[in-house]
């Protein structure tokens, strides 16, 4: 079974545990990460230092002197009951806009070609879903977005790129995403937004959270230079 | 304000604290002293509080000029510290006026030491830690490594310099430590033979050592499926195994997510070891209960506290 009637508790050192609800990548199995994650957000419980909700469970980080192992499973399986309707809906959709092709998604062409279609098509199949944000990891705001058209599936590249721009979108396999900052990479890049997913200068940094939906907006090389960040 | 100036920052100092805690969700890693036992330690000596910034020096050659009268101590690696051409000793506070300068060797033994100053380093704070996280270029001082000319402004002195060498909390550092780990989260994708070859086994730590991630070269690790996992959290300590079979010791600055299956953690009370080893060190690990992690962990933050406390009441 890929979806755990039960939550598994997994052990992550003496600081830590992952509370893990299936082994696939399912809005339902997210959608009750998100609620663990949000219940338990909410909480404030004092020697709970970190919560990460992922594709499929939820790590949660502690401090031991002040917030017992026993302690933590108690809350845990407390949050994990019946609650008020504080069901995750992916109902904020952050709308992205996004040049395509040219010198800001590099691999188009070739992610066209890897699919038999014209690199259009490919833009169209990426901008028309509304994807949902699963998690937020590997860097800073990066948002993996699940809901990516079976057409697009695309593997990884070979070698990665040692630099991948700020705002480049991406593909890899089944999952869609938009690198927060520059950083190496081996996705498929197929656009790129001119808008900051993550800005260090701003009092909330991040503009993507796990449980938006997000909607690529197709635009041009010209509004892409043009383009205000608000 | 009272302020040192950088003269030399050898090949990484970066402003350190307990680590950025609370933004995992939104992928920031926690960051942070990779020894967080003599970051602590050192901290506590001087009078500040548990969690003040220092200085994080990998290798040594580092060099600061005092721009005023402070109180400080250098603790981890034994980097041959100097103040004025004078050698002085590790782990113990030492007194420094205005035109002082420090001056630190190369490692002799383990990587990383810790420059806490009393009052602290004052850099703006960043997602509630004072922190460098280099990959993203944020915290510490202007989110990079030391460098010459660069004036790193201290804080108000909190408390008395404690005057004790605090030998019971001195990490047990050695240059073949053994690494006491609890299994998983996902030790079920190891064979029963791989998990005899991880607990048995030397593994050398390669030159793909840093704070993101520690590599090991030594005998393979045999998995029941593949080592990849549909991505899940991460933290300091965490024992990835590649699709080689080869392992990798997750660090501080980590992402906060990973697709590799993890067979085991690196229980809190060893981290400070790890944070200490270089190219060449050889590890070994060792398995342990949870309980007996946690009564570790117990009695560091204990003795820390009592430190403080008996201190205090001295004085």
């Amino acid at each position: 079974m890929s979806d755990f009637q039960k939550p598994r508790i997994l052990l992550c050192g003496d600081t830590g545990i992952s509370v893990e609800f299936g082994d696939e990548i399912d809005p339902g199995i997210n959608r009750r990460v998100q609620q663990l994650f949000r219940r338990l957000k909410l909480r404030q419980t004092g020697g709970v230092l970190g919560l990460n909700p992922t594709y499929r469970s939820l790590f949660v980080q502690y401090d031991p002197w002040l917030c017992s192992f026993e302690n933590l499973l108690l809350t845990v399986e407390e949050c994990l009951g019946p609650g008020e309707n504080d069901a995750v809906g992916f109902s904020e959709v952050i709308e992205v806009p996004v040049c395509y092709g040219g010198e800001y998604g590099p691999d188009l062409e070739e992610v066209a070609s890897f699919h038999k279609m014209s690199p259009e098509e490919v833009a169209r199949l990426h901008y028309t879903p509304l994807y949902h944000v699963y998690m937020i990891g590997f860097t800073p705001g990066f948002p993996y977005l699940g809901g990516l058209d079976e057409r697009l599936h695309t593997p990884r590249k070979q070698t990665p790129r040692r630099l991948v721009p700020a705002g480049s979108v991406g593909i890899a396999d089944r999952q869609t995403g938009i690198y927060p900052i520059d950083s190496p990479g081996g996705w498929q890049l197929i656009g790129r937004t001119p808008m900051r997913v993550f800005d260090i200068r701003k009092t909330d940094p991040f503009t993507i959270h796990c449980g938006n939906s997000v909607k690529f907006r197709p635009i041009t090389k010209e509004e892409f230079e043009q383009y205000q960040d608000s | 304000m009272n302020s040192i100036r950088i003269l030399e920052g050898g090949p990484l100092a970066t402003v350190q604290d307990r680590g950025r805690f609370g933004f995992r969700d939104m992928g920031v890693p926690v960051s942070g002293a990779m020894d967080q036992q003599a970051f602590m330690v050192g901290n506590l000596l001087v009078g500040n509080g548990l969690g003040a910034a220092s200085i994080e020096i990998t290798l040594g050659g580092f060099k600061a000029e005092f721009l005023g009268e402070a109180c400080f101590v250098v603790t981890g690696s034994d980097q041959a510290p100097r103040l004025n051409q004078a050698p002085i000793e590790n782990w113990k506070c030492h007194f420094a006026g205005r035109g002082d300068i420090l001056s630190l060797g190369y490692a002799r033994s383990g990587l990383r030491s810790y420059l806490a100053l009393s009052g602290g380093v004052q850099v703006p704070v960043i997602m509630v830690s004072r922190s460098t996280y280099l990959r993203g270029a944020f915290g510490g001082f202007e989110g990079r490594a030391l460098k010459e000319e660069d004036i790193l402004c201290l804080g108000d002195t909190y408390d008395d310099p404690i005057l004790v060498f605090p030998s019971g909390l001195i990490p047990p550092y050695s240059d073949e430590p053994t690494l006491r780990v609890i299994r998983g989260p996902q030790d079920d994708h190891v064979t029963a033979e791989g998990m005899e070859e991880f607990l048995s086994g030397a593994f050398e730590v390669t030159t793909r050592a840093d704070r993101m991630g520690i590599g090991l070269s030594g005998p393979l690790i045999e998995l029941r499926k593949g080592a990849d996992i549909i991505s899940d959290g991460t933290c300091t300590g965490a024992v990835q195994v590649h699709g080689n079979g080869q392992l990798t010791i997750l660090g501080a600055d980590c992402q906060t997510v990973g697709g590799y299956v993890k067979i085991a953690t690196v229980i809190s009370t060893d981290l400070p070891l790890l944070g200490q080893v270089s190219a060449g060190v050889k590890v070994r690990f060792e398995e342990i209960a949870l309980l007996e992690a946690r009564e570790l962990y117990m009695r560091n933050q204990f003795q820390l506290r009592s430190l403080y406390e008996r201190n205090r009441r001295a004085g």
